[in-house]
């Protein structure tokens, strides 16, 4: 039993399920971040935490107490909303009073609490304004405020990055990286940029359609993806997933994938998982950093394999350039050094490192190894 | 050459325009202006003709008879009775329904349940139905309430009959109002009406004024309620001054009457002229983003 914990949880509007069987639990202080596209249940799995939507079954418990029928108010949670939702009738300091008021904490704690959190969210200068005159920035701090001032046992965080300029939102998500490390809460966090559930989470629960795909810390998820949906939804530029046989060379089990200019050719897979499927078509997923130059190749690595493959387009993108082949029909990318000269219409060599290689059945889309 | 030839045609459309526009001004204005002056005039100078002219003795005598002394069907109190009718119905009736209307938009946009759409339908067919329609039932009502002939009952069947009108304002203001902050506000642990009170109600300003505007016109003019379910005593001003045109015996005091009808339309006026530049902030608000 962890700290929060979500049992066996659904949502149906209607006839229509909106999330399937969810299980999550959540130890104290885990930083769990929902990630998926828009529209697959993410703010409704958030809203069912905070008991703004009540669940259809299941059960969601706190500190091991159900808290199905428990009024949003009664437990002990606090939410940041993607449009800040800060009272526009009410100063700063009013709108991050006003939670603590309405439970009843005594105006002599209420201004010490407040003073305490704008300190911290170095929002002290805009306690007597109005919503409507702070910068995006600052009405995500002073929402922040209102959920820290809480001392909630759960922050529940709704895409809080996602009306704010390029710059900002980096700077943002650090901070709020830094407030969960000094604080140490428990955060349950939506977006649907992979990269925040990458750089801010503890464990990642990546979903689609109203199912969890997959729930793990971010390097399982990133280098061990359960499917192809999360392989090509996570990471940026994503993996590339292509056709391939698996066949036997040498002995060896080995990839076959055919190339642009018509010929094929087999890479060794890095182990024998796939010794017993000769034969059989699976896709080759494999991220753009282990397709590189030959001398940008990890050096660790056991499984480097080359492969001569003519160039379609260079992109190059500073401190990298993007190499990209045609195989099995697909787009794929290579990670380059950025002083390869390399250019399109080249044959070239791509070097692979197949320990970072992942295999998929082509029908279910699941992992096969 | 050819801009400056499009210039002077611009401006002799102008010229037409505002020519026009003063023309329909003077046109629309000028049955007050006729209330106004004659008014002020003893009834020997409008007999004699002359209705445009202005006074030539300048009184207030018709305004202080049409106030305190004037007949009134068989009583000569003058219109102040009725006034106070008027007042102490529509004040009750504008507030009731404004509440009960907002209270509706909450509802229906915040708190949406099964057949909220329908309930919804239903009133602002409410709003349609002809008033005639309603006269019948509506007496048999208010005389099993034991309402009939007096002033709360009036009270009720104007209440009534703007819920619909001020529950579509509401609604549609608060369609518009984010949902987020209702949601917040329910995590930070205010209740049902605490939300409404001081999270909505102090961001509702243009559209109550809207309402109050809309209803407090309708009710202070309305007649045909007034004439159908009140007594003598009971009167709100629009039937009292048809009654001081119509009773008068012996000789018509023009100047009374006129006195008396600027006095039925002043409390309108008025509140146009205090709110009037908040109804149209209203009536644009929600179609302009802030
Ligand atoms: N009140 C509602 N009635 C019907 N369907 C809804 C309602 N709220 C959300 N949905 C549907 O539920 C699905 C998940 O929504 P949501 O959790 O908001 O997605 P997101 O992952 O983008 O936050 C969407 O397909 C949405 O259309
Ligand atoms: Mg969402």
């Amino acid at each position: 039993m962890g700290f929060l914990d979500i049992k066996q949880a659904t949502k149906s509007y209607g006839a229509v399920q909106v999330l399937h069987e969810t299980d999550i639990s959540i130890e104290e202080g885990e930083f769990l971040v929902l990630v998926g596209p828009s529209g697959c249940g993410k703010s409704t799995l958030l809203n069912m935490i905070a008991g703004l939507e009540n669940i259809t079954s299941g059960e969601i418990a706190i500190r091991g107490k159900s808290m199905n029928g428990v009024k949003p108010a009664d437990r002990n949670i606090a939410m940041v909303f993607q449009s800040y939702a800060l009272y526009p009738n009410m100063t700063v300091s009013g709108n991050i009073s006003f939670g603590m008021e309405m439970h009843g904490i005594e105006k002599s704690e209420r201004e010490k609490r407040i003073s305490q959190v704008s300190d911290l969210l170095q929002i002290k200068h805009l306690l007597d304004r109005k919503p409507g005159q702070l910068s995006g920035g600052q009405r995500q701090r002073v929402a922040m405020g209102r959920a820290l001032v809480r001392e909630p046992d759960v922050f529940l965080f709704d895409e809080p990055l996602s009306n704010l300029d390029a710059k900002l939102r980096v700077d943002m998500r650090t901070e709020i990286k830094k407030l969960h490390q000094k604080l140490g809460t428990t955060i349950v966090y939506v977006t649907h940029d992979q990269i925040e559930a990458l750089t801010l989470s503890t464990r990642i629960a990546v979903m689609f359609g109203g199912y969890v795909q997959q729930l793990g810390t971010p390097k399982e998820i990133y280098d061990n993806p359960a499917n192809m949906f999360v392989a090509g939804f996570m990471g940026s530029p994503s993996m590339n997933l292509f056709p391939a046989k698996v066949v036997s060379e040498n002995g060896q089990s080995a990839a076959e994938v055919s190339l642009a200019n018509g010929t094929k050719a087999s890479i060794p897979f890095a182990t024998e998982e796939l010794a017993s499927d000769v034969g059989r078509d699976i896709i080759l997923g494999i991220r753009p950093e282990a397709i590189t130059d030959r001398d940008g190749a990890d050096r660790n690595s056991q499984a480097v394999h080359i492969v001569e493959a003519p160039v379609e387009v260079t992109e190059p993108a500073g401190s990298d350039t993007f190499v990209v082949s045609q195989i099995g029909g697909k787009d794929v990318t290579g990670r380059f050094r950025a002083d390869v000269a390399v250019n399109a219409g080249d044959t070239f060599p791509f070097a692979f490192n197949m320990e970072k290689a992942v295999a998929f059945d082509p029908q279910s889309e699941n992992r096969i190894a | 050459m050819a801009t400056t030839h499009a210039k002077s045609g611009n401006s002799i459309g102008r010229i037409v325009l505002y020519t026009l526009l003063v023309f329909f001004c003077i046109y629309y204005l000028l049955p007050l202006y006729v209330m106004l002056v004659n008014s002020l005039k003893p009834l020997s100078e409008i007999t004699a003709g002359g209705m445009m002219a202005l006074p030539q003795e300048w009184t207030i005598a018709p305004w202080l008879s049409a106030w305190s002394s004037a007949q009134v069907g068989v009583e000569a109190t003058g219109l102040r009775p009725y006034f106070l009718n008027s007042i102490i119905m529509v004040v009750p009736a504008v507030a009731l329904s404004t509440i009960v209307g907002a209270l509706n938009g909450y509802v229906l946009t915040k708190w949406p349940f099964r057949g909220a759409t329908i309930l919804f339908g239903l009133l602002l067919f409410g709003c349609f139905i002809p008033f005639q329609m309603v006269l019948i039932p509506m007496a048999r009502m208010l005389g099993l309430m034991g309402l009939a002939g007096s002033v709360p009952g009036l009270i009720f069947v104007h209440f009534v009959y703007g819920i619909g009108f001020s529950t579509l304002y509401f609604r549609n203001y608060y369609a518009a109002f984010p949902t987020e902050l209702v949601r917040a506000a329910q995590i930070d642990g205010a209740g049902f009406f605490r939300i409404f009170w001081r999270i909505l109600l102090p961001s509702s300003g243009p559209i109550a004024v809207v309402c109050i505007i809309w209803q407090f016109t309708n009710i202070w003019n309305d007649f045909l309620f007034g004439a159908s379910f009140s007594d003598f005593d009971s009167q709100p001003m629009t039937v009292a001054l048809n009654n001081l045109v119509q009773s008068s015996t012996g000789v018509k005091e023009y100047n009374v009457h006129f006195a008396g009808a600027i006095m039925a339309a002043l409390p309108t006026l008025l509140v146009y002229i205090v709110a009037g530049r908040y109804f149209v902030r209203g009536l644009m608000a929600g179609s302009v983003k802030g």
